[in-house]
């Protein structure tokens, strides 16, 4: 882990020194592009600021995530239990995914206000596809001679869906997850845009109205640490939630 | 040795009567079993024995109620069945172990499904892992496990299923020929204590002289019984035995033609 990350380190050290030098050098105005020292001024002095809008983000993210998890977990059990909810659901779940947020992200502030609630739906119909195609090709996906296993024990269905189903789609599952959780910041951040009076992405356009070029980049640090720490939350319940697949990978 | 057609002993544990199954293939069908009638008495050891391909695993298929046959009658016990779902268990050449269970989880998969684990029948899995030389992997997942551990966890799962008639589709066929015969000495043993009716697919034709109280041997597709021959050797059975070559020979010389139109 420490050696793969060292690589990346040094050249992104290398990256900043260099972006410091060149705004020393040119004499770039700090209103065009600031020096690297004085965003982590800027980190410093702000830190309160930063921290406050970065858990209104954080919670749009995560309760966005939940909603789409537990729709799209939902949608993709119905549509494989009743095929004829697949055959009408499907194609227009995946249509929609043609329409771009971003084109729908005002009607959603006209519908949902100003606060936390549109922003959740964003993040929500962002999150929502990768999650719901990933279940449902799991839960197709199991082996049928697994299957068959417990056909011979006269299992009934549910048994047949717990018991091997979802456990072999989870790995599916997860893969939406991980998908869904690094596109979720995408929907939070577009929603604030668009109308909010707070978040990272509230507070980047208000730092940009002002030329307080070093507060957006500070606001950007903040949410890649944020998107980076969610992603390896999720990796970190992968895991705990499948104690044997790390097994399965080393052989 | 009898010949195809011949009336076999009723009240058998297991039997068959002209089960026919065909699939289509483009539109056309594809026999696959033809008029198949075989029979298995209570506690005997049945090996099948037929080229690749000859559709053995589908005649398991349609005994255990995987498949649906077109015709024939199924019968356990004098009574007709619709197929033995329920009153068989069945082992692959994959282990079929779930990565996701433990061990021990995975042989008492059956009891599971059936009635529910209660403090005995896991008393008797472990006692049953112990003595396949599983001991000590009960808390092991199958990805810790090498493929001749797993394929005997496997047969202790079948075990487990605590039915009379065990239907082993070729279980030994991904092993290498040391662990094979590790495998077939415990079925052996396993078998003689539990008095279980076990009808074994191989293509081998050592396995099923080794193991078997009888064996049908069946012909390319469409599968028929070409013959049927009775192993009267004493175990344990040496494969340098004169019987046992005898047997052997004539068995290959059954197989020879089949595999010669398998080839054609």
């Amino acid at each position: 882990m420490t050696k793969r990350l060292l690589y990346p380190a040094i050249l992104l050290i290398l990256f900043v020194i260099f972006w410091e030098l060149m705004v020393w050098q040119f004499q770039v105005p700090h209103y065009i592009l600031p020096a690297p020292s004085r965003i982590l001024r800027t980190l410093a002095v702000q830190q309160s600021l930063l921290f406050h809008h970065t858990l209104i983000t954080l919670e749009e993210i995560i309760a966005g995530f939940l909603l789409a998890f537990v729709v799209g977990v939902g949608l993709a059990f119905l549509m494989f239990q009743f095929p004829v909810l697949e055959k009408s659901f499907y194609p227009i779940v995946i249509g929609s995914q043609t329409i771009p947020v971003f084109a729908i992200a005002p009607l959603l502030v006209l519908w949902f206000g100003y606060g936390l609630s549109s922003k959740v739906v964003m993040a929500a119909l962002i999150v929502f596809f990768p999650i719901v195609v990933n279940t449902l090709d799991g839960l197709k996906g199991a082996d049928s001679d697994e299957v068959n296993l417990l056909r011979i024990l006269k299992a009934n269905r549910w048994q047949i869906l717990w018991k091997v189903r979802v456990p072999s789609a989870l790995p599916f599952i997860f893969s939406g997850c991980k998908i869904g959780i690094s596109v979720s910041t995408i929907g939070a951040i577009i929603g604030e845009w668009v109308g909010s009076k707070e978040g990272l992405g509230y507070l980047m356009l208000h730092a940009n109205a002002q030329l307080q070029i070093s507060l957006i980049f500070a606001s950007l640090i903040y949410l890649t640490i944020l998107g980076v720490g969610l992603f390896y939350l999720v990796v970190f319940m992968e895991r705990w939630v499948m104690p044997w697949k790390r097994l399965s990978e080393v052989r | 040795m009898r010949e195809k057609g011949a009336s076999f002993p009723t009240g058998s544990k297991l039997s068959l009567r002209e089960i026919n199954k065909s699939f289509s293939k483009d539109g056309s069908p594809l026999a696959v079993l033809l008029d198949i009638s075989l029979f298995a008495s209570q506690g005997e050891f049945i090996s099948i024995l037929g080229p690749s391909g000859c559709g053995k695993s589908t005649l398991f298929n349609v005994i255990a109620g995987l498949v649906q046959r077109d015709g024939g009658i199924i019968s356990i016990e004098y009574r007709e069945v619709d197929s033995g779902l329920g009153n068989i268990a069945y082992m692959q050449q994959k282990d079929l172990l779930f990565p996701w269970r433990t061990i021990l989880q995975n042989v008492l998969l059956g009891p599971e499904i059936s009635r529910g684990v209660h403090k005995g029948t896991r008393r008797e899995a472990v006692d049953l892992m112990k003595r396949v030389g599983l001991g000590g992997f009960e808390g092991n997942y199958p990805a810790e496990l090498s493929i001749g551990m797993r394929q005997r966890a496997a047969l202790v799962r079948t075990l487990l299923f605590h039915k009379d008639i065990l239907l082993l589709d070729e279980p030994f066929g991904a092993l290498d020929a040391m662990t094979r015969s590790v495998m077939q000495r415990i079925l052996l043993g396993l078998w003689m204590d539990y008095g279980k009716t076990i009808l074994l697919v191989t293509h081998d034709v050592e396995e099923a002289l080794l193991l078997s109280d009888r064996i049908y041997v069946l012909t390319a597709r469409p599968a028929t019984i070409k013959g049927e021959i009775n192993v009267d050797i004493p175990r344990p059975r040496k494969v340098t035995d004169s019987s046992f070559v005898d047997l052997k020979g004539i068995l290959l010389d059954m197989l020879q033609g089949e595999i010669e139109r398998v080839f054609t």
